[in-house]
């Protein structure tokens, strides 16, 4: 998972830096955010298909053992290979094997997360393996350098001018920021890339147990190229996006693009089930399956193994004040907003994100966006006690937390800090305070802070009204 | 005449103490007993949320000692608080033989402020007046913690002379958080500087919320930038119509 050497604040700060950026994320998320709403209210029975969604989701986990066998059944009974991969370097390893087997040359990529998590362009790319990006999001992410800062539009922080300029930087073209001639350019660009791939590389939004079905969901046909076109077609997935049957995965479909982008359906939604039989005009020869852990099977066991009922639809993220504040790369790991506070300590540990839990007002716009109802906010609760047991908080917030819990264990002491507060703050003239020392700071940098009352409310009612 | 026992929340405790007066004066004027049980501290919701559980249960067993003997409704006038009582006093003493039950016996009892008086005293229309115009926020942990926004809207709409100006996307949180508004001080100024604008947009006199603690972090912000525009807590607002 992509870790980063710089603090979350300093990312914080950079990204605040960037208003032209923000700018681009509020008005995307803003988009997604009211399209969701709207889709879901002409959805009859929306909130009753939520509820079946979670079940479905909770049943699946639950089980996940028996569906992943189920699955590699019936897919290799229709002539697919399915592959295991532990880690990261297990999946890398498998897919340069297959690439290298197949005497592979060029790879055309659709969109996928999970292969940002275990950064498999960079380990294909020094075997010296062409890899292209055939989501558009993905293709100029590629074409820049960046990153992809949302789970599902990996370049919402750019305009249409920046993709102009990255097109007529990278691709050297004269430079335009109309979408349909950006689009055009892209498109001329990567049908070059489909017919000459020798292999396709796919996520998966959903694998079918029953039927081995792989169900991808996109908007721009791309998907539908690589896993067509190409004679090898490798779908790396997470371990966790099993369905048992087509009937599930149609209650899926149905909340997945309406909760994502507020399309009732995406324009695409393909079913691949199994390489070329007898009598398909084209289809890859060599279809395989690498599913993927890389952590998710140690947070199967603990209290955190509702994340594993994401659907990977980002209603979170958009619905998100912090998200939508600070933008995808603050975030410093391929997953963004509440679900990727989340996931990244969840799959890369929390060593490595000690602060992403702590990104979080816990104001809950994100368990009211969620298709499956994740209860986002108690899980990074969860995080944060897991922060506190395994030594990862500073020391100025123990000591802080230790005081505070010393004052308010019995009403004495607490009577006697607080009487002391208000003879001090009587000094101060019961003015609002706009400085305060060390890390309190941080709250007078941005607000003033209120005088503590000379009397309590307590102290002032003695006497009458208790019992 | 029924009876309630009031938590009335460090924050006001210490700092707002006006505010739990004026929840005291609404109750009583509607015939309300209230008594205040000794001892209170602070429900601990801070530890709990910055990761300290240990440090939250040892709060939490406090409040339980101090509401015990009693089966009147708990009210709070902060919903942050009630949800912390509420939720997360049942999930932290959750195998604990002795607090568990008890905290669930607890979590029953709680009722939001404006909560018990629209649902239980069937009361919107106090008979206030208050001629001002005021802008609602609902704070995250009542509307989503506690899922409380038609009682406090419809208290307002009673009162005669006050004007009600809807913001822009009124459910936005704040950007307070708690422990967050010190852990993450950038993210949290920020936020609170997009919902500051509007808030200004509305041209109100007043915010007026059911959380004293986010009305702190707001007037915290307006007092910082120099605005005039104040807040207020709902209970106060109804004791001055009262008057």
């Amino acid at each position: 998972m992509d870790t980063h050497e710089s603090s979350l604040r300093e990312r914080v700060t950079t990204a605040l830096e960037n208003k032209h950026g923000l700018v681009n994320i509020q008005v995307a998320t803003d988009r997604f955010f009211s399209g969701r709403l709207k889709a879901l209210e002409a959805l009859p029975h929306a909130d009753a298909m939520r509820d079946l969604a979670r079940a479905i989701r909770a049943h699946t986990i639950a089980r996940l053992d028996e569906y992943l066998l189920q699955f590699e059944q019936a897919f290799t009974a229709l002539g697919g290979v399915v592959h295991w991969a532990r880690d990261a370097e297990e999946v890398r390893q498998i897919v340069l094997r297959i690439a290298q087997d197949a005497g592979v040359t060029r790879i055309a990529k659709s969109k996928s997360m999970v292969t940002e998590e275990i950064a498999l362009n960079a380990a294909l790319e020094a075997a010296g393996l062409q890899v292209v990006e055939t989501d558009l999001g993905e293709y100029i992410a590629q074409l820049s350098g960046d990153r992809p800062s949302h789970l599902l539009a990996p370049v919402l922080h750019l305009s249409r001018q920046d993709v102009g300029r990255i097109f007529a930087e990278k691709l050297h073209v004269p430079y335009t920021d109309d979408i349909s001639e950006l689009t055009a350019i892209a498109r001329h660009n990567l049908r070059e890339v489909f017919l000459a791939a020798d292999m396709g590389i796919s996520g998966c939004n959903f694998a079918v147990a029953e039927t081995g079905t792989i169900c991808l969901v996109t908007n721009e046909g791309n998907g539908r190229m690589v896993t067509s076109l190409p004679r090898v077609h490798v779908v790396v997935m997470g371990m966790e996006r099993i369905v048992p049957t087509v009937k599930d995965l149609g209650v899926m479909l149905q909340l997945l693009p309406r909760s994502a982008t507020g399309q009732k359906m995406s324009s695409y939604a393909s079913l691949v089930t199994g390489p070329r039989r007898r009598g398909d005009p084209y289809a890859p020869q060599e279809m395989h399956v690498v599913i993927v852990d890389n952590g998710r099977s140690k947070a199967l066991a603990g209290d955190l193994a509702e994340i594993l009922y994401c659907i990977r639809c980002s209603a979170c993220l958009n619905a998100c004040p912090v998200y939508r504040t600070i933008g995808g790369h603050a975030y410093g790991g391929v997953y963004s907003g509440p679900v990727g506070s989340v996931i990244s300590p969840v799959l890369g540990g929390l060593a490595a994100f000690p602060d992403l839990p702590h990104a979080s007002t816990l104001c809950g716009a994100c368990k009211d966006a969620c298709p499956v109802h994740i209860d986002l906010p108690t899980l990074l609760l969860r995080l944060r006690r897991d922060t506190v047991q395994e030594g990862l908080s500073p020391a100025w917030t123990a000591a802080g937390m230790k005081g505070y819990a010393w004052v308010t264990r019995r009403y004495g002491r607490y009577r006697l800090i607080t009487a002391l507060a208000g003879a001090l703050s009587r000094l101060a003239r019961g003015r609002w305070l706009t400085w305060l020392p060390g890390p309190l700071g941080g709250w007078t940098r941005y607000r003033a802070f209120p005088p503590f009352a000379p009397e309590t409310f307590q102290r002032r009612n003695r006497g009458e009204r208790h019992e | 005449m029924p009876k309630v026992s009031l938590f009335i929340t460090c924050l006001i405790d210490t700092l707002f103490p006006q505010a739990g007066q004026a929840v005291v004066d609404v109750l009583e004027h509607l015939g309300v007993q209230v008594s205040v049980p000794k001892g209170q501290t602070c429900c601990g919701q801070p530890a709990f949320n910055a990761g300290y559980w240990e440090q939250a249960r040892v709060m939490a067993r406090n409040t339980i000692d101090v509401f015990d003997g009693s089966a009147d409704p708990i009210v709070i006038a902060s919903g942050s608080c009630a949800a912390m009582l509420k939720h997360q006093y049942p999930a932290l003493f959750q195998d604990d033989a002795g607090y568990g039950p008890r905290a669930r016996a607890l979590a029953a009892r709680v009722c939001e402020f404006t909560e018990y008086l629209v649902d239980r005293l069937k009361v919107t229309d106090l008979g206030c007046a208050y001629r001002r115009s005021v802008v609602y926020h609902p704070s995250c942990h009542t509307l989503r913690g506690m899922g409380i926004d038609r009682q406090p809207r419809a208290l307002l709409a009673a009162v005669r002379g006050l004007e009600i100006i809807p913001q822009e996307a009124p459910q936005t949180c704040c950007g307070f958080g708690g422990f967050f508004s010190i852990k993450m001080p950038e993210i949290s100024g920020e936020m609170l500087a997009n919902r500051i604008a509007a808030f200004e947009a509305t041209g109100a006199d007043l915010v007026v919320g059911c959380d004293i603690s986010c009305l702190m972090h707001i007037e915290g912000g307006l007092r910082k930038k120099g605005s005039r525009m104040r807040t207020m807590h709902i209970a106060q607002l109804l004791a001055k119509g009262l008057q």
